[in-house]
C-alpha cells in the first residue's frame, strides 16, 4: 500500500544536555522570586524541564524544581501545588512561563505573611542552573507516516524530547516538530492537531512514545 | 579493563551510539588530563577507567602527572582540608612551597593538549603556561564553605581557565568563567558494582556470621566522625525495639589516621553487647563490599557532611531502598520519597528505616526507581558523555549548540 508522501522528509534530531552552574542561590521565597525574574531563560527552562529527562522512568512525574524545593525544603505545600500544576503547554515561550511562575509566587506571598519568614536550612538553598543543549542529527529520515511510525519505535527518548519539548518552548517553533511536519509537509492537519493535543507533561517519555505510535498507526490503519 | 561495547547491555545501544557521535565531533582535538597521582584516590580511579574508554571511542586522550616532593604534598593536603572547611593553619611559607614546586612543573610538564583538563588544586598553577589552547579546572572537592585565604589564592588561577567543573551545585561559587555541573559516577562493571553470583554473596555472609533470617541494615563508610557511625547505631537501636534486625558497619580506616582508629574504638564499644551489630574492617575489598550491599535490606548513609557520597549510587544501583542524609551530593542521587528517603537526624533515619521495613512494596518501588535514576544519571557512560559535551562547549558559547 502506498502512503501519502511529504513535501520534505522529516529528519530526526537528538538533543544532549550539559548543566551549567550560575553560582546564584536562594534561601527564601523572596530571593527565589527575585532570581526567577533575573536569570536567563535557559535557567527557567532547565528547572521546569530537567525532571522530564532525569526522572523519565517515573510515573507520575515528579514536579518541576521550583515546586519540589518550595514543598520539600520550605514546607509550603500549597504554593508547591500551585507551581506543580502550572500547565506549561499553555505557554508558548519561556518568557511567558517565567512570568506565570513569578506571578504565582507573588500572589502567594501577598496572602501568606509567614511564608516570607521561612529560610531553607544551610546547604538546602535553591541553586540556579542553566541547560546547554547540543543538537545532533540522527540517521533517521522519513518521508511518509509508515516510515514515521517505524522510526518512532527506534529513536531515543532524547530525540522525542527534542522534537516535542525543546522545539516548542525553547526554540519557539510554534508547536512541536511532529505536528508541524504532519500538518504542513504531509498536509494532514487533523492528525497534526491530535498530536498537538497531547499533554506531554503528565506522562513519561516512554508513554509519550507509545501514545504517538498509537495515534499515527490508527491513522494509517496499521 | 572493560570495553565500551560491554556497557551496551546495561545502558542500551543508543547511549553508546550517542557517545560515538560525540567522539566523532572531537576528531582532531587532543585532550590532556593532568593530576598529581596515577594510583590511589578517586581522581586516579576515574581516569584509569575513563582514559582508555575515550581512546577506544577515538578521542585522542593523554594523561600526565605533575611532580612534587613531600613538603609540596603536605601543603596540598592542608589546602584540601582547608577547602573542606576544616580548621587548618596555612602560612605564607606554605604558599611559597606550593609556588616553588608549581614553577618547576610549569617548566617541566609538556603541555600538548588542545584541551588541557586539570584535576584538583595540586596542578592548578599550570594554567600560567596557557597559550591559545583551552583549559578546564575540575574541582573534585566540597568547596561549599572553604577557608577564604586558600580559596582566594586558588581563585587567581581559576579565573585564568576557560571553564570550571564542580560535582554538586552546592559547591558552585560565583566565578567570572563558565562553570558546569558534572557529578561523579560509578562503573557498573567494576568489582564494587557488578552483579555477583548468589554463592559469592552467601559466602561473604557466612564469613562474617551474618544471618539471612532477619533484615540487614548496612552503612558502607570509612570510620570517620563525618560519616556518623554512632548515629547509625543509635538509629538501629531505635528500630530494633520494634523490628528484629541486624546492622553492618563496614569500611576501612587508614592506619596513619589516629582519629579514624579512635572512632573505630568508640563504635566497637557502643556495639559491644549486641551480637547483631557487625563491625567489619574492609579496606579495598570491593567484592565483599559489593556482596554486603546486595545482601542488605536497607542501605544507610547517615553522613554529617559528604563530598558526593557515591555509596548512595552504589546502593541504589543494587535496587536497594536507601536512607541517607540530605547533605552534599546525596540529594542529587535521592529525590525524597521518589528514589529513596532523606533524613536530617537519628530519629528521622530510624523512622525512615522502620517505614521501609514495614512496607516492603514501598521499599521495593523506591529501590527500583533509584536503580533507574542511577542508570540514567550516575553511570560511567553519562560521565563520559558529559566530559565530551564539556570539551565541545569550549568551542561554543551559546545555550543551544547545533553540532
Amino acid at each position: 500500500m502506498a502512503y501519502q508522501q511529504a513535501q520534505e522528509p522529516f529528519r530526526f534530531h537528538t538533543r544532549l544536555h550539559l548543566s551549567e552552574l550560575t553560582g546564584l542561590r536562594a534561601a527564601t521565597l523572596a530571593q527565589l522570586l527575585a532570581l526567577i525574574k533575573q536569570v536567563p531563560g535557559s535557567s527557567i527552562y532547565h528547572h521546569t524541564h530537567r525532571f522530564l529527562q532525569q526522572h523519565q522512568y517515573l510515573s507520575p512525574e515528579p514536579p518541576n524544581d521550583f515546586a519540589y524545593w518550595v514543598t520539600e525544603v520550605l514546607g509550603e505545600d500549597e504554593l508547591g501545588e500551585r507551581l506543580a500544576s502550572i500547565d506549561i503547554i499553555q505557554y508558548p515561550t519561556i518568557r511567558a512561563l517565567r512570568d506565570k511562575i513569578a506571578l504565582t509566587i507573588e500572589d502567594y506571598l501577598k496572602n501568606s505573611a509567614f511564608a516570607k519568614l521561612k529560610f531553607s536550612r544551610s546547604g538546602e538553598e535553591f541553586h540556579f542552573m542553566k541547560s546547554v543543549s547540543f543538537v545532533l542529527p540522527t540517521g533517521y529520515s522519513v518521508i511518509d507516516l509508515k516510515e514515521f511510525a517505524a522510526a518512532l519505535r527506534k529513536i531515543t527518548i532524547d530525540s522525542i524530547y527534542f522534537h516535542i519539548f525543546e522545539a516548542r518552548l525553547r526554540l519557539e517553533r510554534g508547536g512541536n516538530d511532529f505536528s508541524n511536519w504532519i500538518a504542513n509537509s504531509l498536509g494532514d492537519r487533523e492528525l497534526g492537531d491530535r498530536i498537538s493535543g497531547l499533554d506531554p507533561y503528565t506522562q513519561t517519555l516512554e508513554n509519550l512514545r507509545a501514545a504517538l505510535i498509537r495515534i499515527v498507526e490508527q491513522r494509517i490503519g496499521a | 579493563m572493560a570495553l565500551i561495547k560491554e556497557y551496551i547491555p546495561i545502558v542500551g545501544q543508543s547511549i553508546v551510539d550517542d557517545l560515538q557521535l560525540l567522539a566523532d565531533k572531537l576528531r582532531g582535538k587532543t585532550i590532556q588530563h593532568i593530576n598529581s597521582t596515577a594510583v590511589g584516590g578517586g581522581v586516579a580511579e576515574i581516569l584509569n577507567r575513563m582514559v582508555p574508554l575515550l581512546q577506544e571511542l577515538g578521542v585522542d586522550t593523554r594523561w600526565d602527572l605533575i611532580k612534587g616532593g613531600e613538603q609540596f604534598f603536605e601543603v596540598t593536603k592542608k589546602f584540601h582540608n582547608a577547602l573542606h572547611g576544616r580548621p587548618e593553619t596555612v602560612t605564607g611559607h606554605d604558599f611559597d612551597i606550593f609556588m616553588e614546586t608549581s614553577l618547576k612543573n610549569i617548566a617541566e610538564v609538556n603541555i600538548s593538549g588542545n584541551i588541557v583538563f586539570v584535576h584538583d588544586p595540586q596542578p592548578i598553577a599550570l594554567v600560567n603556561k596557557r597559550s591559545d589552547n583551552k583549559w578546564i579546572w575540575r574541582c573534585h572537592i566540597d568547596v561549599s564553605g572553604p577557608n577564604q585565604r586558600v580559596w582566594k589564592f586558588l581563585k587567581d588561577f581559576i579565573d585564568k581557565y576557560d571553564s570550571a567543573v564542580f560535582s554538586s551545585p552546592e559547591f558552585s561559587p560565583q566565578l567570572p568563567i563558565r562553570q558546569f555541573l558534572i557529578p561523579p559516577s560509578i562503573d557498573p562493571l567494576s568489582d564494587k558494582n557488578r552483579q555477583l553470583p548468589q554463592e559469592t554473596i552467601d559466602a561473604v555472609l557466612r564469613k562474617y556470621s551474618i544471618t539471612k533470617d532477619k533484615p540487614i541494615l548496612t552503612q558502607i563508610s570509612r570510620f570517620d566522625r563525618l560519616k556518623d557511625p554512632l548515629g547509625v547505631i543509635a538509629a538501629y537501636q531505635q528500630v530494633k525495639r520494634y523490628i528484629d534486625c541486624q546492622l553492618i558497619l563496614a569500611g576501612g580506616t587508614a592506619s596513619d589516621d589516629p582519629e579514624g582508629l579512635k572512632v573505630l574504638e568508640e563504635v566497637k564499644a557502643e556495639a559491644e553487647n549486641d551480637r547483631d551489630i557487625h563491625i567489619l574492617l574492609l579496606p579495598q575489598n570491593d567484592i565483599e563490599v559489593n556482596a554486603l550491599q546486595w545482601a542488605s535490606t536497607v542501605i544507610i548513609q547517615k553522613s554529617l557532611k559528604e563530598g558526593f557520597g557515591l555509596t548512595v549510587s552504589e546502593g541504589l544501583w543494587k535496587a536497594k531502598p536507601v536512607v541517607a542524609s540530605n547533605v552534599g551530593g546525596i540529594p542529587l542521587q535521592i529525590k525524597h520519597k521518589y528514589s529513596g528517603l532523606l533524613c536530617h537526624s537519628v530519629d528521622g533515619a530510624a523512622f525512615a528505616i522502620k517505614q521501609l521495613l514495614n512496607s516492603p512494596d514501598y521499599a521495593r518501588k523506591l529501590g527500583e526507581n533509584g536503580k533507574e535514576h542511577v542508570r540514567n544519571n550516575f553511570l560511567l557512560t553519562r560521565h563520559l558523555r558529559d566530559y565530551m559535551l564539556l570539551f565541545l562547549s569550549l568551542y561554543h558559547g551559546e545555550d543551544v549548540v547545533y553540532l
